[in-house]
């Protein structure tokens, strides 16, 4: 059995990379490697992952200079001469080691007005919202984002302009554009707009590169900024 | 800046790109046409002194550049300077001025 030479981030946003040689194993994942570390070589190393199937977006991490989710990253397709470097998500601060803390990454999703506003009580019959609609598609396009940060890690506009709202917050944004239910669309449309919002977008398509759920922000921030340029022409915004 | 003035200068800066895309065109175009056969100052003058059509072209190729490279460096500005505010805001005025300025005095240099 092989060894895997891999380099870990310790420290906040001043540390090092630390070495460690980890086994190598078939259908090893990135998380499998960073988990045999902290459970075999060093229990001090802080990381952050829930599910481990890809769900819940908790497992994002720097793996050889790129974002991904480290739970479906297997080790043969990204390992280069059967070596690794794993650093937190940049763009976000560092908390210790491989955490960072994703506060101003949510923040974001609550001033882009990232939540459902309805008029439905529950005792209302429930929304008959057409699956084939050409809203509902573009929904759904969308609508599968787990909240990981990859794309906000991978964002250099983020890094430009950090107050930049960055893809997920404004992916999430267009979901809600394009939901019939939604009654705070001009509210939303102004909270996007501008120099923070869709028009700081450089379309470098980063986020659409790396989203490991194959989801396209860079449509939906196209998407906000059709919807913008309308509302401005209609006097609504 | 509100969202809505910060949404217009966005526009401004399509719609002048889209503008000038046009202008840089017919501007190219131009050149190849009239540097056939070799180019004077005299052949330049003959063409554009008096000339209304290219006086309204190269006007409106003018404004477009006034109108879009500032709001172009105002990204810049924000993105690799962090300059933000009024300081900011009046020295881009101040650039679109320049750039208004300097390109109309060419215009009228080859028309009058």
């Amino acid at each position: 059995m092989s060894a895997l030479a891999v380099e870990v981030w310790r420290g906040g946003a001043q540390g090092a990379f630390q070495s460690f040689e980890v086994p190598r194993h078939p259908s090893q994942t990135v998380l499998d490697v960073v988990t045999y570390i902290q459970r075999s070589l060093d229990a001090t190393l802080a990381y952050r992952f829930a599910c481990r199937v890809g769900m819940c977006g908790s497992c994002a991490m720097s793996v050889n200079g790129v974002p991904r989710w480290t739970c479906r990253t297997h080790v043969d397709k990204v390992a280069r001469e059967n070596k690794l470097v794993i650093g937190p998500l940049r763009n976000l601060p560092v908390i210790r080691d491989l955490v960072t803390d994703m506060r101003g990454f949510f923040d974001k999703w609550a001033r882009a007005k990232g939540s459902f506003a309805g008029t439905k009580t529950k005792r209302d019959d429930f929304a008959r919202v057409a699956p084939d609609s050409a809203d509902r598609r573009k929904v759904d396009a969308g609508i599968e984002c787990i909240g990981c940060g990859v794309c906000y890690s991978a964002c250099d506009v983020v890094a430009w302009n950090p107050d930049y709202l960055g893809p997920a917050a404004l992916n999430r944004a267009w979901t809600l554009v394009k939901d019939e239910r939604d009654v705070v669309k001009h509210e939303r449309l102004r909270a996007v707009a501008g120099d923070a919002g869709c028009h700081a977008c450089h379309t470098h398509m980063s986020c659409t590169e790396r989203c490991p759920m194959g989801l396209a922000p860079t449509a939906a921030i196209s998407g906000l900024k059709r919807a913008v340029l309308g509302s401005v022409l209609k006097g609504e915004l | 800046m509100s969202a809505k003035a910060q949404s217009l200068l966005w526009i401004a800066q399509r719609a002048s790109a889209a503008l000038l895309a046009l202008c840089v065109i017919v501007h190219l175009v131009t050149i190849i046409y009239a540097v056939q056969g070799g180019l004077s100052a005299a052949e330049i003058f003959g063409r554009t002194r008096g000339n209304v059509a290219w006086f309204v072209f190269y006007s409106i190729f003018v404004l477009g550049v006034a109108v879009h490279a500032p709001i172009g460096l105002r990204s810049v500005f924000i993105e690799w300077l962090g300059w933000r505010g009024r300081s900011r805001d009046a020295a881009l005025v101040a650039f679109a001025a320049l750039l208004a300025w300097m390109g109309m005095r060419a215009v009228f240099a080859v028309f009058a």
